[in-house]
């Protein structure tokens, strides 16, 4: 089992054609993504060969889910057309979107989010993020599919990078899915909504999950592990010598009542009984004596 | 990171006044003379404020009233050149006087927790409203904006109602809510704050402070934008990352960073500091994330940034091989050090991990370049960067 993407996920590409559309979609084929084919409205009908795959383009994400029964998309347009492509995905019925495009506009996020409440069906993942890999059996994004096989544990993480690093030191030990739930103001799938998901999943033993400074995302979630989760969960956050931001005005610490650093999320998240690593590598630490024990 | 751009008072009381909400603009001076000849043009007793972007311009004698065009002159001589929470004053702005009858407190905010947007308003305005929400959070309106349906007549009444704004401003109220709802949504704002809004002695309302915030990422339908960026108040290492697309902000300490990913660079910022302690409190010098994909000619243009910043006496290039596996990633230093050549002086502590690890470590131990070290764990490399900074 994994969480959101599994081996029969089907995957089309917003944004195949592109220069990253074609890069990351050739490798997610080479890991063994289903990929059914792209949409592109100016290249309708085409064609285009990865490696000797031959992917079709359609017009509209409508076409490519009559045509391939597709489930999932993976978009890679440009910022100014992003939240164009994510309307016409959820108008399509797809069940999971996972947005790549870093740079989408917070207006145009809170939009498309607003849209994928209504219809009640459409989970957003991203936007500015790495996306999601249940590995060995889907890869619906750019995580690198060799860093780490199948395994026990699931991950929820803000950053690329720091999800790439924890995978490569638990990689003997291995996961079921790893989200990167991108760090813009507004995202579509939250710590608390991939921690839900790890509890209900059956393989998951336990939940590493990375945060940064900033917002009160980490402070909530562990609101919602004390109450929720009875996986054990090991954490860590980024930023602890990052410089104050020159915020202005009052209505942040009005919004949110948490000063966002790191330190205030590591005491929230400690008191809710989760483990945080001082450092990358402590925090693989302590999630190797964990699943050890279980 | 930050792609927030925040504006002045006068840059942002001049997208108020673009969309109808009432400001007086008064006069932008960068000169004692400038500052006296707005005085004369507005009739003599004004207000002469710091243009920084920061909180706290009054309780730091940012903003003071002067009863004539001299005193003008006096109070701008006095402001202009100022230190404000470490920005330097370069401009004030010259406004007419207020005849206040009462403060209140408005703003637009992106809401992170419900993934919308936010109101917060309240008749208790004024520079102490962090202090209001904490005591008396009764006084403070907060009221969800479905960003699907965003603020029409009726949310506006709504947020007035809500607010408590008495009823002979109340017209007005729901008014000065939409244009202001305007400048959040035409202008790709994440933050419209007036404070305070006041009340003026006629009955009318009136912005007499504004912040704005502007989603950088909204450029791209904002040609009118990128001069609202204050580019004089840009630390100069970070104006030249800045020109060549890098994600770079300036710190105090001897440790040059270069990373790949944010949460990546954060992460090695805090290891270094950690490590540091041991050394007589060895600090970070920078933030770099040269992005995921860690290129060759970015890893040279992040090099000639961080060694170009005096205070750095070693750097740590934290890379972890993802996309650009790491062999590709030690080509880039490789040939980033011969593009740099004698300009590069300063040792440098590699850590590499992830795909192709083996090969990306075999090149560069190859190269065999006398400033290169390369140490195996994150933890490890931050040490030994920490000890080589140290005196």
């Amino acid at each position: 089992m994994s969480i959101f993407l599994n081996k029969d996920s089907t995957v089309i590409v917003q944004g195949m054609t592109g220069s990253e559309g074609v890069k990351h979609t050739t490798r997610m084929l080479a890991s063994g993504t289903r990929i059914v084919g792209g949409v592109n409205a100016r290249k309708a009908g085409t064609t285009v060969d990865f490696d000797g795959v031959s992917q079709p383009v359609y017009g509209t994400v409508t076409e490519a889910v009559e045509a391939t029964g597709a489930n999932v998309s993976v978009v890679f347009v440009p910022p100014a057309f992003t939240k164009d492509a994510v309307l016409e995905a959820i108008e399509a019925g797809l069940e999971l979107v996972v947005v790549i495009t870093e740079g989408v506009p917070v207006h145009d996020t809170a939009a498309f989010f607003a849209a994928a409440q209504a219809s009640g069906s459409t989970r957003i993942i991203g936007p500015n993020c790495p996306g999601v890999i249940s590995p060995g059996q889907s890869n619906a994004g750019i995580i690198p599919a060799n860093i780490s096989d199948a395994g026990r544990i699931g991950l929820v993480s803000k950053s690329g990078t720091l999800t790439y690093q924890l995978m490569y030191e638990l990689r003997d030990i291995g996961f079921t899915s790893a989200v990167g739930i991108g760090g813009d103001p507004i995202i579509g799938t939250t710590h608390i909504d991939c921690l839900e998901a790890f509890e209900n999943d059956p393989d998951t033993a336990a939940v590493i999950m990375v945060g940064e400074i900033g917002g009160d995302a980490e402070e909530r979630a562990a609101d919602y592990i004390s109450t929720h989760v009875t996986k054990p969960v090991v954490a860590y956050v980024a930023g602890f010598t990052a410089p104050e931001g020159k915020t202005m005005g009052h209505a942040g610490a009005i919004v949110s009542g948490s000063s966002g650093t790191a330190e205030a999320k590591k005491t929230a998240l400690e008191s809710a009984g989760v483990k945080v690593g001082k450092t990358p590598s402590e925090t693989a630490r302590l999630m190797r004596g964990i699943v050890e024990s279980l | 990171m930050a792609t927030a751009v925040d504006l002045m008072e006068y840059q942002a009381k001049e997208l108020f006044a673009k969309h109808d909400v009432p400001v007086t603009l008064g006069v932008v001076a960068t000169t004692p003379q400038e500052a006296r000849a707005g005085a004369e043009e507005l009739g003599g007793r004004v207000v002469v404020k710091a243009q920084v972007k920061a909180g706290g311009r009054g309780k730091a004698g940012g903003v003071k009233l002067a009863q004539n065009p001299d005193e003008a002159y006096a109070h701008a001589q006095d402001i202009l050149g100022m230190t404000i929470k470490g920005l330097t004053v370069h401009r004030v702005l010259v406004a007419p006087t207020a005849d206040i009858a009462a403060e209140y407190y408005f703003s637009f905010v992106v809401d992170r927790s419900n993934r919308s947007y936010l109101c917060i308003a309240s008749v208790e305005g004024g520079v102490e409203i962090e202090e209001v929400a904490h005591t008396n959070p009764d006084a403070v309106a907060k009221v969800s904006i479905d960003a699907g349906t965003g603020v029409d007549g009726a949310k506006a009444r709504e947020i007035v109602t809500t607010a408590k704004f008495p009823a002979e401003v109340a017209e007005q109220a729901v008014e000065m809510v939409q244009a202001l709802w305007k400048v959040f949504i035409e202008e790709d704002a994440s933050l419209v704050e007036v404070n305070p809004l006041v009340r003026l002695g006629d009955g009318t309302l009136e912005a007499l402070d504004g912040k704005v915030t502007l989603d950088e990422n909204a450029d791209f339908r904002h040609t009118d934008h990128a001069e609202l960026e204050d580019k004089e108040a840009a630390d100069p290492l970070e104006a030249k990352a800045k020109a060549k697309d890098l994600n770079y902000v300036k710190l105090d300490g001897s440790v040059g960073i270069i990373g790949n990913g944010a949460g990546l660079v954060m992460s090695t910022l805090d290891v270094v500091a950690y490590a540091g302690e041991e050394f007589g409190g060895q600090k970070p010098a920078n933030f770099l994330d040269i992005g995921g994909g860690a290129s060759a000619e970015v890893m040279a243009a992040g090099l000639d940034i961080v060694l170009g910043d005096d205070q750095v006496k070693s750097v740590f290039v934290n890379v972890f091989g993802g996309i650009t596996a790491c062999d590709a990633v030690a080509d880039g230093i490789v040939h980033a050090l011969e593009m740099l050549g004698d300009t590069a002086t300063k040792p440098l502590v590699v850590r590499l991990d992830g795909n192709n690890v083996e090969q990306g470590r075999a090149i560069l131990a190859e190269a065999d370049h006398p400033l290169v070290t390369l140490v195996d764990t994150m933890d490890g490399a931050a040490r030994r960067a920490a000890e080589l900074a140290a005196p």
